[in-house]
């Protein structure tokens, strides 16, 4: 299989509206779905895109989700507006999380959601500074 | 078996009509929402005290077969129809996750 781009799908995450996250991620479960993907890389695809989504609506000013498809693979694209990860390894530690005592009342911010992501992915980069973050993930198919 | 049928005997009272069949495959206990994420699997019963909408995301994005709300807790009107709109069955009892899990495991359910 090439590496030809298919398709993209987009949507936009909006800042502390995490009750309605988990939208983006449902409808790029269903699209995928509808593609024919095999259903352990839904599970796979799901599960990022739901911790981006949840990232993206606890911790910046709002933000936007890629999933672009391709042959050989999906790649799942998350930009956001400031203020940026501070202390990026430390984010990547289980169980570390900056998420108000609120928002962990709801169940969020277990310190799981990059962890997750990392650990669901076959590549992943991450670009952040004071205006914002981006995130490129990889799952082979 | 049959959503109703399975109500009646874990002594669950059901949150809204939308009846289904319910395949069960495990039990995944749990309110920390990342940690479910990854953990729980298709047709796994989720016995939680969270009651916000964004456990239905939860339980669609993983296929679960359902979501039982213990402790008696109260379930936000917002999350039922969602729930409802989705097809996925939601339930309450004011037993205890562990309480629960017993039941769960004299069914068969391992």
């Amino acid at each position: 299989m090439g590496d030809r781009f298919l398709k993209r799908y987009s949507y936009t995450v909006i800042a502390n509206d995490f009750m309605l996250a988990g939208k983006g991620a449902s409808s790029i479960k269903s699209n995928l779905k509808s593609l024919g993907i095999n259903a352990s890389i839904i599970r796979k695809t799901a599960i990022i895109s739901y911790e981006a989504e949840i990232n993206i609506a606890i911790h910046s000013y709002g933000g936007k989700i890629h999933c672009d498809i391709y042959e050989n693979k999906i790649v799942i694209i998350c930009e956001d507006i400031g203020p940026g990860i501070s202390d990026v390894d430390m984010a990547f530690t289980e169980g570390f999380s900056t998420a108000t005592e609120r928002v962990r009342e709801l169940g969020f911010g277990a310190g799981m959601g990059l962890p997750n992501i990392k650990k669901y992915s076959d590549r992943l980069e991450i670009k952040t500074d004071s205006s914002g973050t981006k995130i490129t993930v990889t799952v082979c198919l | 078996m049959d959503s109703s049928q399975f109500a009646e005997i874990l002594q669950l009272k059901p949150l809204h009509e939308g009846i289904k069949n319910i395949e069960v495959k495990g039990v995944y206990i749990g309110d920390l929402l990342s940690i479910v994420m990854s953990k729980a699997k298709e047709n796994y019963v989720w016995i939680t005290i969270q009651t916000h909408m964004n456990i239905v995301a939860v339980a669609q994005l993983l296929d679960l077969s359902c979501i039982i709300v213990v402790e008696g807790m109260e379930v936000e009107k917002d999350t039922l129809e969602k729930a409802k709109e989705l097809g996925i069955p939601i339930f309450s009892t004011t037993e205890s996750a562990y309480q629960l899990a017993l039941r769960l495991s004299d069914m068969g359910i391992k």
